[in-house]
């Protein structure tokens, strides 16, 4: 009885694996890159510090890599990113430096600039059907150019507070404003178990502090509970649709645990961040996007469309998908979302370089590529990229811990994409 | 004919995860002959041949390949090229941007050091596309080549690497019967000065005109190896279904009720040229018919339906009327809102998304309809792609199962799927049957008569005449772009309908 239960809990499990292969292995390669940067640092990358700020350092490209995901699934490619994501900056740079303007509507401009840019693309790319390659590729050149023209070759900044907060600043702490120092017994707990653990306990009424005030942000947590609370709510909603339209459904228990240890992963991941300075706002954006557009990628006939375009054009004209207007859209969407790099990126820097953006383009699309997406169109998830996002940037950040020479750095990074490619083939061999 | 045996293929078992797609193959070719190996989609065939020439690689299946007595273990093509095997598949291999000359010699270039000798290539082309009754410049690009000639190439190709042993699979698949009897008179040409051919067909009518043997092939097995005298048409379908078909046209008596659909003065320009392909055209359309459009390839049966369709690329004129309302198509979306459905020609370039699964095939037309503030229902997309894959029979495990995967039958069935989903009042249906077994064709018709009980207007444009004449109420046959004569089916014979499609008055 026992084993016959533990067997049909192996299946199951083996069964998530195998209708997720290319996911788990993803997250199997992230968590294997993490494992070996924890024993090559000493145990420095695995702090809830480092990987807040490996987090933070990825936002950036996370954000492109959303929009580039859905381009890439339509069988097209935007090269031009970076330099865009550069003057978007820049103007924002000069609006507030120069203009003196107030950061929300400085946002908003960036925005509409960034929309702007992509009707242009739309444009060329939908009704004159010139390659996106192409196309794309003259604007990353173009807009260089613009750079420079717009900064004069002069680094711009610095940038007002609250524009500089979207890129560097934390949920603020509502009732700790003090980093309380850990007394003994906790630095004894620390040294054992570990941040993340330590604060957990405190929460629960460990008393390890020599103020009494266990170091967590009170706002960030409780976001995060109101997030977990809400990934529950819509896991049983969807169960109970399912059930309603008489679908096959997980027995109960299994629903259950696999809830719950999503759940335990969900906190995890913002346990880091609790346990440090809050939850960045950067990192807030990125999760609101990526939700945003795996939804849109999934549940709305834009998404659809789009794979369908890239998986087969003809067909899906003949289909009565409106392919002009479709791929308007999503260059207008891949530019919205520029422009929102941009800001972030500058805020980070809280200046705009003339530098800027360099190289963002390869990066996000190396992203979605070691997360699964075809170069050839119609196959690809956010998910999967935001995951390709994160290695990248572990990737970035461990050899930097490690003080490895930039030489070796970026060897190492064009070999990891190559053989993420050669696994994401090799695999769906075997599938 | 000597009767020496040259291919012998034994105990052949290949396993793909989940199906076993060839169980025991027995396959005897005699030297010299023209063996005819038949079957439903799905049976085997083509998968008998990969193994044959070497795409599956000797390992990854059981059993032994043995030509002229040598057992061989071929790893890839080029290894059956070496044993003088060529394959030429259902889906044409010829490099559209390359001429004649470099398809013919890819992969084997006329070199010297590595430096292709033009002068021999050309010589040589010359010489062999006279052996296939071709008269065209060698330099010439494969994309100004139409279909027929394109597959004379491919034939020209496998002369070229001095074939013994040719397999030919659903060569005439899309060519137009002059077309297809100019090839089946090459093949016996060809057969004269001693090269064996393996061909697969599902036009029964030529494998009677050429085969000398067949073999029967039905759910990965053999069945039995015939000569050609001791079979029929019926015993032949009969051991490939395993099971007497009473009738391949399920013809049911009706009436015609009023008229539903309506084109008037329709003309068409070329998309490249500024020529009309069709010249105002007029005809209608009745509730509770099925009107067949009839004609030779090229005469513009599939220029009229894609432009009413909205999807032309070229400025039409004319008028189309639904119910009484004239209608302003500007795309397929306009159509398919209107209740307007075509299923194209072409199923895998126009009417899958390949690497999808069935159900999101079945609902790319309809998501919209499924959808509630932009957002998709998911469960109601899974419940009605379901159903329509349970009600049109759809062989597969489920419906998350690729398109890929699925045989020609299956994945015509996914694309009528989704225009039922779409709820047409009007269904244009080109060539619904194209490449497809007997069995598939049979549950299509009945699909067809079906939707014609349930109010649906059918238009089916074929070039098969017999499914033209056993599935119409009333025909219409197109000549170079007009309707030249209607035929109700009382009167309709094949000699009639070929005399008006070629120009007859």
């Amino acid at each position: 009885m026992e084993n016959e239960k533990e067997n049909k809990f192996f299946s199951f499990i083996q069964k998530s694996i195998k209708e997720n292969i290319r996911q788990s292995t993803m997250i199997i390669a992230l968590l294997a890159i993490w494992l070996i940067f924890t024993f090559l640092t000493n145990f420095i990358f695995i702090s809830p510090r480092n990987l807040s700020n490996l987090f933070l350092q990825s936002a950036t490209i996370a954000i492109l890599a959303c929009g580039m995901t859905l381009v890439l699934v339509a069988g097209h490619l935007d090269l031009s990113v970076g330099s865009v994501a550069g003057f978007i900056g820049a103007i924002a740079a000069v609006l507030q430096v120069k203009l003196n303007m107030p950061t929300i509507p400085t946002i908003l401009l960036a925005m509409i600039v960034g929309g702007m840019v992509g009707v242009w693309h739309g444009y060329w790319v939908a009704h004159k059907q010139i390659p996106a390659f192409i196309v794309t590729l003259a604007s990353m050149i173009a807009f260089r150019g613009a750079i420079l023209g717009i900064t004069g070759g002069q680094t711009i900044g610095p940038m007002k507070d609250s524009f500089k907060a979207i890129g560097q600043d934390y949920l603020p702490s509502f009732l700790y404003r003090i980093t309380p120092k850990l007394d003994q017994f906790g630095n004894a707990i620390k040294d054992s178990y570990g941040d993340v653990v330590t604060g957990w306990v405190s929460i629960f009424g460990g008393k390890f502090y020599e103020t009494n005030q266990p170091p967590f942000n009170d706002i960030s947590l409780i976001f995060a509970l109101i997030f977990i609370a809400l990934f529950i709510f819509f896991q049983i909603k969807k169960r109970q649709s399912r059930i309603k339209y008489g679908f096959k459904v997980l027995p109960l228990n299994f629903e259950i645990l696999k809830i719950v240890l999503l759940s335990v992963v969900i906190a995890l991941f913002f346990s880091i961040m609790i346990f440090d300075k809050g939850i960045p706002y950067a990192i807030l954006l990125v999760i609101g996007l990526t939700l945003l557009f795996s939804f849109i990628s999934n549940n709305t006939p834009f998404g659809r469309h789009l794979y369908a375009i890239g998986g087969n054009a003809e067909a899906a004209k003949l289909s009565g998908i409106n392919i002009k207007q479709r791929l308007m859209s999503l260059f207008v969407i891949m530019g919205v979302m520029t422009a929102i790099a941009g800001v972030v990126f500058t805020s980070r820097l809280n200046a705009a370089t003339t530098s800027a953006g360099q190289n963002f383009e390869l990066d996000a699309i190396a992203a979605a590529i070691i997360g699964g997406t075809s170069t050839m169109g119609g196959v690809g998830t956010i998910f999967g990229s935001i995951i390709g996002a994160l290695v990248m940037a572990s990737l970035d950040n461990g050899m930097s811990l490690m003080n490895l020479d930039v030489t070796y750095q970026y060897i190492i990074k064009g070999l990891i994409l190559l053989l993420a490619v050669w696994a994401d083939i090799a695999t769906r061999k075997k599938a | 004919m000597n009767g020496d045996i040259i291919l012998e293929m034994k105990g052949i078992t290949k396993e793909f995860p989940g199906v076993k797609a060839l169980d025991n193959v027995t396959f005897q070719v005699k030297k010299g002959e023209i063996h005819a190996l038949v079957g439903e989609n799905g049976a085997g065939k083509s998968t008998l041949m990969k193994v044959l020439s070497g795409v599956y690689p000797y390992g990854t299946y059981n059993g032994d390949i043995i030509i002229n007595g040598k057992v061989q273990t071929f790893k890839t093509i080029k290894d059956s090229e070496k044993a003088r095997v060529a394959i030429i598949y259902q889906e044409l291999a010829l490099i559209k941007e390359m001429s004649i000359c470099e398809n013919i010699f890819l992969g084997n270039e006329k070199n010297k050091n590595g430096i292709i000798n033009w002068d021999i290539s050309f010589s040589e082309t010359t010489k062999i596309l006279k052996e296939v009754k071709m008269n065209a410049n060698p330099s010439t690009k494969i994309l100004n080549l139409g279909v027929g000639e394109q597959q004379l190439v491919e034939i020209a190709k496998a002369i070229a690497k001095n074939a013994d042993i040719l397999i030919l699979d659903e060569p005439t698949a899309a060519l137009t019967e002059t077309e297809a009897d100019n090839l089946l008179n090459i093949l016996k040409e060809l057969k004269a000065k001693g090269v064996t051919c393996i061909y697969i067909s599902h036009r029964l009518k030529e494998l009677f005109q050429i085969a000398d043997r067949m073999t029967i092939l039905r759910d990965g097995k053999t069945v039995c190896t015939e000569e050609r005298k001791d079979l029929t048409e019926d015993k032949l379908i009969a051991k490939m279904v395993g099971r007497e078909l009473t009738q391949i046209y399920p013809k049911k008596q009706r009436t015609a009720q009023e008229v539903v659909f309506e084109v008037k003065n329709w003309t068409v320009y070329d998309p490249s040229i500024d020529e009309k392909v069709n010249h105002n055209i007029n005809f209608v359309a009745k509730k509770g018919e099925i009107l067949g459009i009839a004609g030779l390839m090229g005469a513009g049966r599939t220029e009229l339906a894609m432009s009413i369709f909205g999807v032309w690329g070229r400025i039409t004129s004319g008028e189309i009327f639904l119910n009484g309302k004239k209608l302003k198509l500007k795309g397929a979306k306009d159509a398919i809102s209107a209740g307007i459905s075509l299923l194209s020609e072409d199923r895998k370039r126009y009417g899958l998304v390949l690497n999808q699964d069935i159900k999101s095939n079945i609902s790319l037309s309809s998501l919209e309809k499924i959808s509630k503030f932009y957002v998709i229902n998911k469960n109601e997309e899974i419940k009605s792609s379901n159903e329509y894959s349970k009600s049109l029979k759809i062989k597969t495990p489920s419906i998350e199962q690729k398109v890929c995967n699925l045989s020609g039958g299956n994945q015509q069935k996914v694309v009528i799927a989704k225009w039922l989903m779409t709820k047409p009042k009007v269904l244009i249906l080109d060539e619904p049957t194209r490449g497809i077994d007997v069995g598939a064709k049979f549950e299509i018709y009945n699909i067809m008569n079906e939707l014609v009980d349930n109010g649906v207007c059918v238009i089916m444009i074929s070039s098969d005449l017999p499914e033209i004449l056993g599935m119409s109420d009333r025909i219409l046959v197109m000549h170079e772009g007009v309707f030249n004569k209607e035929l109700l089916r009382e009167e309709a014979t094949q000699e009639k309908i070929m005399y008006y499609a070629t120009g007859g008055v």
